[in-house]
């Protein structure tokens, strides 16, 4: 029953390029899913593992950066004397590079910034991503800084059928991305319910009981970091062979909040959540400029929105919804259980 | 030499707000254990007031200094009220969040109230800078130095030698223990709010005519306080003056030595080093993680 409704649902969000006509709402749907893959790998961290890293955009952009100057090519310094230098390689290898440089990032900073904990460990997770902004702006030589990275090449393989195919439209674009969120989805998935996912709910509900069950607290989060930033750099590279332009913008503080906003609406800690709230957060912009509303005007509702959610849902919809949904099978099941009683009273 | 002496005196000039800025920030976190940020948008909100008052309304500029910080105040107070005082207890995770939708929206709404246009403010000083030997300072500089040293001994006079600085110093050590001893929690709250975010605009209002008003220049600001504080360790004033100065010593010295593209990097490595080496902060008197 679970599996057939997952297909079913599955198998609408393919055929939606089938159906839909417009591009610019399928252009919507590519951009919503790369934040949504996005959002899911920073809920390891943050629903999983009860980490609060706000400096989650810079894995994103790393694995932009790594993506398309891979796919490009670049030559710059390093040190006096010292020239790094790479011919254009292919696109599939460029986005598999921005996966492991992500990850790789991911392990450096979950080593550093795991010595810490709570608001200590939310400010320098910023800090980092504010570094990175700040060396994409400078370093021009290899990231062309503010200039951008421009016409980036979209992925290219080979499809049985099709032979060598490039990437162009969008369609293909949104099964792209469909096809990254849903393995990102198991990955997180089986990871989630294996020993290390035990280990981090553990750890996230209290830390000194599970060091002194023998978790080793540090080893699983700088794992789960790993693995999220990882995710986060495949987003990252999808992005940039979608747009075919990065500039250091992708690091803006502004996107981290409208991943953690995704993350918290939708119910941290849950796999749907972040799905739920990334289309919502992705749709929202746009059904808000239908109505006219100023950018500012929209980042305001924003900001209003998240508060609320605190207050109202804190635990997120997809909880939420589970305990509504919960409380009224057992009131159905209560009436049931009720009735035949009624005449013996 | 003389380079080196003349960015030792950009930076103590600089260092002054800095100062002002990690100490609302710390005294916030110190007494309510809550990350503010909103705290960059009071030191906008003070800078856009100076220019509201000033340019707009064409007021005395030191009138209009005073009014500004007292209208933070006032900000601080309200959005404690509103916003945290349901929260109180609540984990840090979950002001945060709020703090940053209110960060959102206040940001937002300064944008569409002043657009996003830079704004520069006139200030009553003489343009000629002040020689001393080899190095020179504006004096609108020296005045920034001046009044922000004033402000961070009074917070320390009003801290250390007042009925409320004791509560709140009380409240800080032990919240529980001393709301046991009659101290109104909610108040103290409010007041240390009201007086972080005091500060925050002050340094907004006296930086406001130095450089120019811009919606998103209490980003940075919130950054670089986050820096500070974390310099100076969590709720630990004496450090987050020390902190101020430090980071505007680095920022000055990686700005004069290094590029001046990297500046503001300056205190996102500082923060990355002193937690790879030294996590308690530079003085730190106490274990303070967990």
């Amino acid at each position: 029953m679970k599996n057939a409704l997952t297909a079913l649902w599955l198998a609408f969000l393919a055929s939606i390029p089938l159906w839909m006509a417009n591009p610019y709402v399928l252009h919507i749907l590519v951009v919503t899913g790369i934040f949504i893959v996005a959002a899911m790998s920073l809920n390891l961290l943050l629903g999983y593992a009860g980490q609060l890293s706000l400096g989650h955009v810079a894995f994103f952009g790393v694995g932009a950066y790594t993506s398309a100057l891979v796919s490009l090519g670049f030559s710059a310094q390093i040190a006096p004397g010292m020239v790094a230098a790479m011919d254009p390689k292919p696109v599939w290898s460029a986005m598999a590079a921005a996966i492991l440089v992500a990850g790789a990032f991911g392990w450096f900073i979950g080593k550093l910034a795991f010595k810490v904990r709570g608001a200590y460990f939310v400010i320098v997770s910023i800090s980092f991503a504010e570094v990175v902004r700040l060396v994409a702006v400078n370093w021009v030589e290899l990231t062309q800084g503010p200039m951008a990275l421009n016409n980036i090449p979209p992925l290219t393989l080979w499809l049985p059928g099709l032979g060598e195919h490039a990437f162009w439209k969008k369609p293909e674009n949104y099964w792209l991305v469909l096809a990254v969120a849903v393995i990102s989805y198991i990955v997180i998935r089986r990871l989630v319910h294996s020993r290390a996912g035990r280990a981090m709910i553990a750890l996230r509900e209290n830390e000194p009981l599970a060091t002194s069950v023998g978790i080793d607290v540090t080893r699983y989060l700088v794992l789960t970091t790993v693995v999220s930033a990882a995710i986060a750099g495949a987003a990252g590279a999808l992005y940039a062979h979608y747009v075919r332009i990065v500039d250091p913008d992708v690091f803006l503080f502004i996107y981290t909040v409208t991943m953690v906003i995704m993350v918290v609406t939708g119910g941290k800690g849950t796999l749907a959540g972040p799905i739920v709230g990334g289309l919502i957060f992705g749709l929202l912009p746009e059904t808000l400029r239908a109505f006219a509303i100023k950018p500012e005007a929209q980042w305001i509702v924003y900001g209003v929105l998240m508060v609320m959610v605190v207050y109202f849902l804190p635990e997120g919809i997809v909880p939420a919804a589970c305990q509504w949904w919960q409380r009224r099978q057992a009131s159905v099941a209560a009436a049931a259980a009720a009735s035949p009683s009624r005449p013996a009273q | 030499m003389d380079q080196f002496l003349q960015h030792g005196l950009n930076a103590l000039m600089l260092g002054g707000t800095y100062a002002l800025l990690g100490i609302g920030l710390t005294l916030i976190f110190g007494i309510m254990r809550v990350v503010n940020f909103t705290h960059g948008e009071l030191y906008a909100f003070g800078a856009y007031m100076m220019y509201m008052l000033v340019m707009l309304a064409g007021a005395n500029f030191f009138l209009s200094l005073a009014l500004a910080v007292v209208l933070g105040v006032a900000l601080g107070a309200s959005l404690e009220f509103t916003l945290l005082r349901k929260l109180r207890g609540a984990d840090i995770d979950t002001t945060m969040l709020v703090m940053i939708g209110a960060w959102i929206a206040l940001q937002n709404a300064e944008q569409l109230a002043w657009t996003g246009v830079a704004k520069s403010i006139d200030s009553p000083f003489p343009a000629a800078p002040l020689v001393i030997g080899p190095v020179s300072v504006l004096w609108n500089r020296v005045f920034v130095f001046v009044v922000a040293l004033a402000l961070i001994a009074a917070t320390y006079a009003l801290i250390h030698h007042t009925r409320l600085g004791k509560a709140m110093r009380a409240t800080f050590q032990d919240r529980d223990t001393a709301a046991l001893m009659g101290i109104q929690i909610g108040t103290i709250h409010t007041a240390t709010f009201a007086l972080g975010s005091g500060l925050a605009a002050a340094a907004g209002a006296l930086l406001g005519p130095v450089f120019v008003a811009y919606p998103t220049m209490g980003d940075l600001a919130a950054l670089k306080a986050f820096a500070i504080v974390i310099l100076g360790g969590l709720g630990n004033i004496a450090g987050a003056t020390a902190g101020g100065f430090i980071l505007a010593l680095a920022e000055e010295l990686g700005a004069g030595y290094i590029s001046s593209g990297y500046r503001d990097a300056m205190g996102f490595v500082l923060i990355i080093l002193i937690l790879a080496f030294r996590p308690t902060g530079l003085f730190a008197q106490k274990e303070r993680i967990g």
